[in-house]
């Protein structure tokens, strides 16, 4: 709750005339991010995120197995592999959305392994669909509204009794103009009073990334956030990575296309067949042999 | 955009003047019938009273489903259940004690009305829980199932023998089984004025219609009032919901609707939503169980079978789930012309055209027509079972619906699910600078 | 070590599933309760017998009605609240058949079509049963399957057709629709008096322990009934071709469109198929009961959504299995609990196996 505040407070103090593109939507990240670690350099403050073991079977299928990772803070990390070596699985064995038979999921130092989806998202860790899943009958103002995290009005009856309620409609207030920031800082805000079921594909991508940032995580996990959106769009969308990478965000980043992640990421993951196959500076893996039979053997 | 919509947009008062413009219409048609065929004042009146209280409670009713299936996705055909346990536990606490006076065969707490009106609702609210806890994680289909077998159970229960009578804290109270529960508490009309000290001024007001009803003023007039003090409620479940929904609470309700998943991923615990708005929707649901029944004298756990549900879901779907002001029409309209419109057609048609002697199956009905084409058996036996073949319409009138009209007839009718007006009403000076149309290029 | 190993795997299992664990536990406690009775004499033998061979009855019917509503349920993806009405049209169509067959020229034409509307004529006075009116009844059982088929087709025709694409819950509402205007329809017609529609049936007595456990002639009939048509449906979708389609499509209906399938042939071929059984599951269940009302059928619904649902939607082997348990449950708690909670304890056991394992005993083998 004081986090909010303290945001929402930064939030009203930017001047909001900032320009769509290059002005930052600033200011969520860092409070948070300083506070971190408390318990002095260790393993979680440079590796947020670290999996260890993971396994997945279903139905006698092994799906994710023995896989173990971990990802640098403020790095753009990417995560590959042919079709089927798990990448999706691991996704969301990570987020919740699926309890792994064996192994260990590690963010910010704390053992999250099996805990529920929304327990995770609200430590920080926070991830896109493959498909983007906007909320169609919702527009995109209310889709991003929806996002932030620990809002009053989430509580019934602060949200219903009078007195109260002044309360909450000063909080949307605030969370509204945040809201314009990251719609400028995508450049959607021409379309923020438009139903989500109404937007093109890259929309779709550009308003689940937004989302996904209002909730102001320290992390985030994209899942093919690039798949079927057209090269310029891409560019910018990539541009916004890294822009909010300079700021201090964490990115995994499952992605089919090669060169992207050759030439974005600091590091990448090579997952085939449930396993780590390698991982590396993306120099190192293209260097390496195992991953091109990987791939070659994945394709034929 | 439906051309309803245009009509809701040009009615003085929005959504609220829509709502008195249909109401006004649907008691303009049955008073205009009224006068035409000479119908008494006090008939009239009556007409209006019995009227208003249906539309009052399928309005009521449809809101909290409306909280249920229209914000929340959660598909609830086990309503009558939770209206059953509403009154059956305001009942038991407010009956008088046992012994008291009176031929009652069980007894209650005896405990004030007020009291008892919230127990029953935070007894509905529990079954709720009771039922949401581990069935919201099941299919929509499955809580469907789900529900309306707890809501046959409820009914079965208090049917059964074993609950006719017992001991709670030492006095002889119980649900009555089958024969049913007299209902011997203090008047609720008489209550509710007397709280205020007002019980002497209404008499006094009633006793003012001897103007225009000379014989006995005093049902027509409790009918008439008690009707009014539904519409308040009304008023006051339409104030409620609509600050539900258009809250950051009713915000997560809406995302839970089109995609859980997405909901949970952003870090809202979807099941908690859930399992409020559920308990809200129930503990209203108890409320209007006790609202219909509490004046009523008795009650019988058959009132409480699954047709009054797939009422209630009729209401709703004509309304349109998912709004509020569409919920409340659903109602009004579903009262007046699907409930009451058939029931009063027959009561219309008895007067035109007394029938002293309708036949008493089907059998008799149809073999004058078959062996001397004398049609009119037939026709005063399907006028007869007006209250059968009302259910006949209804069901296809809800199978047209899902077929033609899914949305309801404010058509699509989406309400903004936030504390304040979401409009693109912030001053956007400054032009982007480059890719300004990002709308236009990124179709893929 | 297999003694720790036991024990390890039990402690996981009993982690992972509480609840089939707490389940077990019940089970157990209730089992030891009625071996404790019968020892004590409180139940005697024949007498929990008599309950049993009542529920494995009950449960026959509520089975062979489950199998239609059950591939229903997977082919078409929706939860049909009609198929209880459609019991009771099968009921009504065929026991007016009996009646017209076995009273011909004793009572008026229209009441015994109406099947004694109104108290007009009673199937008792008739001498209506399986031995005294042989013809009738196997008359009755074949008009109750043709016209329930027809009566399937036809509201599949006019009311789920035009919608086949819409969602479930769309299609179930609509159920909901078509499922009142049935039996308000049929109240209208039929009456809503519950008549009596046999004559006493004969019977023999089991000898079990301690008495009699009664075997009447329309119990052997179902049970023959109910066994031949079960058998039939087993081989038609084990060795025909028509039978791959429809597991095919209970599988993956989008697929089965792509292998070129002919999904509405394979639809109608469900209807008749499932309207068939159910028909006839109507028509038995009131020969075995003695009784009609039109409610029946409704009333039964929810024990067949017990069964579809704890036998594993789309598995017809499930609904039989999932049939007789329940079944066995509603006839059987009245050892446990007061009669008036027995079909509560139905519902309930549906509720707590639908926490407990949602996915069905038999899941994953669909329709076959």
């Amino acid at each position: 709750m004081s986090d909010t505040d303290a945001t929402n407070a930064e939030a009203e103090s930017e001047p909001s005339g900032a320009a769509g593109g290059t002005g930052a939507p600033t200011t969520e990240e860092p409070s948070t991010r300083l506070d971190l670690g408390s318990g002095g350099p260790d393993v979680s403050e440079q590796y947020p995120l670290q999996v260890d073991g993971l396994r997945k079977t279903f139905g006698g299928i092994t799906a994710v197995d023995d896989a173990s990772f971990q990802v640098e803070r403020g790095t753009l990390t990417g995560l590959i592999g042919p079709n089927g070596a798990g990448k999706s699985t691991t996704f969301n064995l990570i987020t919740g959305m699926l309890t792994p038979d064996a192994g260990t999921v590690t963010f910010d130092g704390e053992d999250i392994t099996g805990q529920r989806p929304h327990a995770i998202a609200n430590k920080g860790l926070v991830r896109t669909f493959q498909i983007a899943r906007e909320l169609r009958d919702m527009t995109v103002l209310e889709n991003l509204m929806l996002a932030p995290k620990a809002q009053r009005g989430e509580a019934l009856w602060r949200s219903v009794t009078p007195g109260f309620r002044d309360d909450v409609v000063e909080q949307e207030e605030e969370l509204l103009e945040r809201v314009w920031n990251v719609l400028e800082f995508f450049d959607i805000d021409h379309i923020a009073e438009e139903y989500a079921g109404n937007l093109s594909g890259g929309q779709r991508k550009l308003l689940e990334m937004a989302r996904a940032l209002l909730t102001d995580p320290d992390m985030l996990l994209l899942d093919e956030p690039f798949a079927g959106v057209n090269p310029s769009l891409e560019k910018r969308l990539l541009e916004h990575v890294h822009e909010l990478r300079e700021q201090g965000y964490t990115f995994l980043l499952v992605e089919h296309d090669m060169d992207l992640i050759m030439e974005n990421c600091e590091r990448v993951i090579v997952l085939h067949q449930g396993q780590v196959l390698t991982e590396g500076s993306p120099a190192e893996i293209q260097a390496n042999e195992e991953v091109i039979e990987a791939y070659l053997g994945g394709n034929v | 955009m439906s051309v309803r919509d245009d009509v809701a947009d040009r009615i003085p008062g929005g959504d609220a003047g829509l709502i008195v413009v249909v109401l006004l219409a649907l008691y303009a048609v049955y008073i205009l019938v009224g006068v035409g065929l000479g119908y008494s004042v006090r008939g009239q009146l009556n007409t209006i009273a019995v009227l208003t209280f249906y539309i009052g409670v399928f309005a009521m009713l449809a809101l909290a489903l409306n909280l249920h299936w229209g914000y929340t996705g959660l598909f609830n055909i086990g309503i009558v259940g939770f209206m059953a346990v509403g009154i059956y536990v305001m009942a038991l606490v407010s009956k008088p004690l046992y012994g008291s006076g009176g031929a009652a065969q069980v007894g209650g707490l005896g405990l004030p009305l007020v009291v008892g009106i919230v127990a029953g609702m935070v007894a509905a609210a529990l079954l709720g829980a009771l039922v949401a806890l581990p069935a919201l994680r099941l299919r929509a289909d499955y809580l469907a199932i789900v529900t309306i077998a707890m809501s046959e159970i409820v009914r079965f229960s208090f049917l059964s023998g074993e609950l006719q009578q017992f001991q709670l804290f030492g006095e002889r109270v119980g649900f009555g089984g089958g024969s049913g529960l007299i209902l011997d508490f203090t008047n609720p009309l008489e209550a509710f004025f007397a709280f205020f000290g007002l019980w002497d001024a209404y008499l006094g007001f009633v006793d003012a219609f001897t103007v225009i009803i000379p014989n006995n003023p005093k049902p027509v007039v409790d009918g008439l009032v008690y009707g009014a003090v539904l519409l308040g409620f009304v008023a006051a479940f339409f104030w409620l919901l609509k600050r539900t929904g258009e809250s950051p609470f009713g915000r997560v309700l809406k995302a839970i609707r089109e995609d859980e998943d997405v909901a949970n991923s952003l870090g809202k615990n979807t099941n908690r939503f859930k399992i409020k708005a559920f308990m809200l929707g129930c503990a209203l649901m108890g409320l209007v169980g006790i609202l219909w029944l509490m004046t009523s004298g008795a009650v019988t756990p058959n009132f409480f079978r699954p047709r009054i549900t797939f009422f209630v879901w009729i209401a709703l779907i004509i309304g349109g789930a998912g709004s509020n002001t569409g919920s409340v029409l659903g109602g009004a309209v579903f009262a007046a012309l699907l409930y009451q419109g058939p029931r009063y057609l027959k009561n219309l048609i008895d007067t035109v055209i007394p029938n002293a002697d309708a036949p008493s199956s089907f059998g008799p009905a149809v073999a004058p027509l078959v062996s001397n084409f004398d049609p009119a058996p037939l026709f005063f036996y399907t006028i007869d079972s007006v209250r059968q073949l009302q259910l006949v319409i209804m069901g296809l009138v809800l199978i047209w619906l899902m077929h033609n009209r899914p949305e309801g007839m404010l058509g699509h009718r989406k309400e903004t699910a936030a504390g304040i007006p979401l409009t693109a009403s912030r001053a956007r000076g400054t032009a982007s600078t480059d890719g300004g149309d990002a709308g236009g290029e990124v179709d893929e | 070590m297999g003694i720790a190993e036991t024990y390890t795997r039990g402690r996981q299992f009993a982690v992972t599933r509480p609840g089939s664990v707490l389940l077990a536990l019940v089970g157990v406690v209730l089992l030891f309760d009625l071996l404790a009775g019968l020892a004590t004499g409180q139940h005697s033998f024949s007498g929990v017998g008599s309950l049993v061979w009542d529920g494995l009855m009950r449960g026959l019917v509520v089975g062979l009605a489950g199998i239609g509503l059950s591939m229903t349920y997977s082919i078409l993806n929706f939860a049909n609240f009609a198929h209880g009405d459609y019991i009771t049209a099968g009921a009504f169509s065929g026991w007016a058949t009996t009646y017209l067959v076995a009273g011909l020229g004793r009572a008026d034409v229209g009441a015994l079509l109406l099947v004694g509307a109104g108290g007009s004529v009673f199937g008792g006075s008739l001498g209506i049963g399986v031995t005294g009116t042989p013809l009738a009844v196997l008359a009755g059982i074949l008009v109750s399957g043709v016209v329930t088929v027809g009566l399937a087709l036809f509201v599949d025709r006019t009311a789920f057709r035009p919608i086949r694409d819409a969602d479930g819950i769309t299609l179930l509402i609509t159920s909901i629709g078509v499922a009142f205007a049935l039996r308000y329809l049929m109240q209208f017609v039929f009456g809503a008096s519950v008549r009596g529609t046999t004559a006493q049936p004969p019977a023999v007595g089991l000898y079990l322990v301690d008495g009699f456990v009664r075997i009447d002639a329309h119990d052997v009939a179902l049970v023959v009934v109910a066994g031949a048509l079960m058998l039939a449906v087993h081989l038609l979708l084990q060795l025909t071709k028509l039978g791959k389609a429809m597991r095919a499509m209970a599988d993956n209906e989008d697929l089965a469109q792509i292998t070129g399938i002919p999904t509405e042939r394979v639809v109608r071929a469900v209807w008749v198929i499932g309207g068939g059984l159910t028909g006839v599951a109507g028509y038995m269940f009131i020969l075995w009961k003695g009784t009609l009302g039109f409610n029946d059928g409704w009333l039964l619904l929810l024990l067949i959504f017990a069964a579809v649902i704890l036998g594993g939607i789309g598995s017809i082997y499930g609904a039989i299995v999932g049939g007789l348990a329940i079944g066995l449950t509603a006839s059987v708690s009245v050892i446990w609990i007061p009669s008036a909670f027995a079909r509560a304890a139905a519902f309930f056991v549906m509720i707590v196996l639908l926490l407990v394992k949602p996915e069905g005993l038999f899941s994953g083998r669909t329709t076959a």
